[in-house]
């Protein structure tokens, strides 16, 4: 009984496996067909990656996708990791309050996160573009930082910085020298994070932009109602994005401690 | 170390402006009338009336429960096991199993959505296999593309939630009731599952909420006459314009989501107390 158990379970995350990667490598592969056809390959060709390198639009809504994962990762990390040090040390009401207050648009359906931010902006008279998409972006990025930085400040010594002060260190050294390292992987991990949510994300900035500024999101969705193969490169062009961002991001730590290991050594 | 504390304040601030007011304009332009002109604030059920009056928005949201609750099903039906598998094989495999089962959730949505288009098409890949398998059915544009979606992009939730739970348990509880006699399956319905059930509600969580409220999915994969509610606040907001009935809407949906949730809860807790006293 036991090896027809193993080996059932074996096929059933096979065809998991199949479920879940089909999409993937049909992107991937129907992205260097020769034809026009979705559904029939004619042969290999690249001539969807060069309409894709010559839409203007196309490469536009790159940049924008990039331009504000990179700026919200910064500014969200940068403020999420400030506001959990801080509210590691506020009274327990207060952080309560902010607590829930930071799960909302995590809880609450992205739709309506949206259409919220939409209204908010319109009523302020900000223009629909760049600026309000960052500022959405930076609004969703913050909670998952301060959730994955929270942690590890719990675990933290409390009297380590007191004592770095005690030693005559000024506050800001305290934090850039004592609490911000030890926190370190919870910083990291946040702004992976906050970057491939930011990098991602379709239903909020759909609601919140306009103007031409699009992201690689609402392109395609906008895109999808004519047969258009090029889409199929620009999404090989964000899986291959993605793999490397979370290629280097697993790989740049275990060279580092391979390095530091050999420093030991020597 | 006192003073660090001021450093969360300005980010208080900022998600009262970001986060509470937005929140507080859907439930005031839920409640006005027509015009977006906040001064001219007048009290109004019209917008909910309006939508329990009608047939059409009844039935979607009617549609729209169906749904998320099949997809949701789904998702515990097929996450349950992989979750058991990945818990119970080896720890070299779970690593790996891991990142399989999350790789393609760091990939955009809508971009392997997209791909499913391409697939379930007529003519495409899946639709040449089952008509050479002499079943020639229409795939696209159907509830089965529209379920297929939700679970393709939300069961790598449910599959973690699960199986979370699963390696959290306690294993010596199952030595003991194996040693107190009782078989696998006993082991499994009165002990493994019953430990793993808040990773099953957490799931639920993290599945019905999107499927609910999903809309990019049923327009990609359900075509363009596929309407679930997400898609009737898209078209609120975004073409027809009507900003207080759409608030409506999604406040509609809102108060749906929670009191799922919170049946969901109950359940669990009630599974809970029942258990405790046939312990005793």
């Amino acid at each position: 009984m036991k090896p027809s158990k193993k080996i059932g379970s074996k096929i059933y995350m096979i065809l998991l496996m199949i479920f879940f990667y089909l999409p993937i490598l049909y992107t991937i592969i129907f992205s260097f067909n020769s034809s026009r056809s979705l559904t029939r390959f004619g042969g290999f060709s690249l001539r969807w990656y060069e309409k894709m390198f010559h839409d203007a639009t196309m490469m536009e809504s790159i940049f924008y996708t990039i331009a504000i994962a990179i700026l919200a990762t910064v500014i969200s990390t940068f403020i999420g990791t400030i506001t959990a040090i801080g509210l590691s040390k506020t009274n327990r009401i207060l952080k309560a309050i902010a607590e829930q207050v930071n799960d909302l648009p995590i809880m609450n359906p992205e739709i309506v996160t949206g259409i919220g931010l939409l209204m908010f902006f319109s009523a302020l008279g900000v223009r629909k573009g760049f600026l309000t998409l960052l500022l959405a972006h930076i609004m969703f990025c913050t909670p998952y930082v301060i959730l994955s930085i929270a942690p590890k400040l719990r675990s933290l010594d409390p009297n380590l910085a007191d004592a770095a002060l005690d030693l005559g260190a000024t506050p800001w050294q305290a934090l850039t020298k004592v609490i911000v390292p030890q926190i370190m992987p919870g910083i990291l991990s946040g702004a992976l994070i906050a970057f491939t949510m930011s990098f991602d994300d379709f239903i909020i900035s759909y609601f919140v932009t306009g103007n031409g500024v699009n992201n690689i999101s609402i392109l395609v969705y906008t895109m999808s109602k004519r047969i258009n193969p090029s889409i199929n490169a620009l999404s090989t062009l964000i899986i291959v994005i993605i793999t490397v961002v979370l290629l280097l991001v697993n790989i740049i730590p275990i060279i580092k401690q391979k390095k530091e290991r050999k420093q030991h050594e020597a | 170390m006192r003073q660090f504390k001021n450093m969360a304040y300005p980010y208080m601030i900022w998600i009262s402006v970001m986060i509470v007011v937005p929140m507080l304009m859907i439930i005031m332009y839920a409640f006005t009338k027509h015009g977006n002109d906040v001064a001219t604030f007048w009290f109004t059920f019209e917008n909910f009336s309006y939508f329990f009056s009608d047939i059409i928005f009844i039935n979607v949201l009617k549609q729209s429960l169906y749904i998320a609750v099949v997809t949701t099903l789904i998702c515990i039906v097929l996450g349950y096991p992989a979750a058991y598998i990945m818990a119970n094989s080896k720890e070299k495999n779970k690593v790996l199993l891991m990142l399989l089962i999350t790789f393609p959730t760091w990939i955009n949505m809508l971009v392997r959505t997209y791909a499913w288009m391409g697939i379930l098409q007529d003519n495409g890949i899946l639709h040449n296999i089952l008509t050479s398998l002499g079943l020639e059915i229409k795939l696209l544009h159907t509830d089965f593309a529209v379920i297929l979606g939700m679970v393709y992009n939300f069961i790598p939730f449910m599959i973690l939630q699960i199986y979370t739970s699963l390696t959290k348990m306690d294993k010596s509880l199952l030595e003991a009731a194996s040693d107190l006699g009782a078989d696998k399956v006993q082991c499994f319905l009165r002990v493994t599952f019953p430990l793993s059930l808040p990773g099953v509600i957490s799931g639920i969580t993290l599945v019905f909420l999107p499927a609910m409220s999903s809309f990019f999915i049923p327009k990609l994969l359900g075509g363009g006459q596929y309407v679930l509610i997400g898609n009737v606040i898209e078209s609120q907001f975004l073409t027809a314009g009507n900003w207080n009935f759409g608030s409506a809407i999604s406040l509609i949906m809102a108060v749906i989501i929670m009191i799922s949730m919170y049946i969901t809860k109950k359940i669990e807790s009630k599974n809970g107390i029942e258990k405790g006293r046939t312990a005793n």
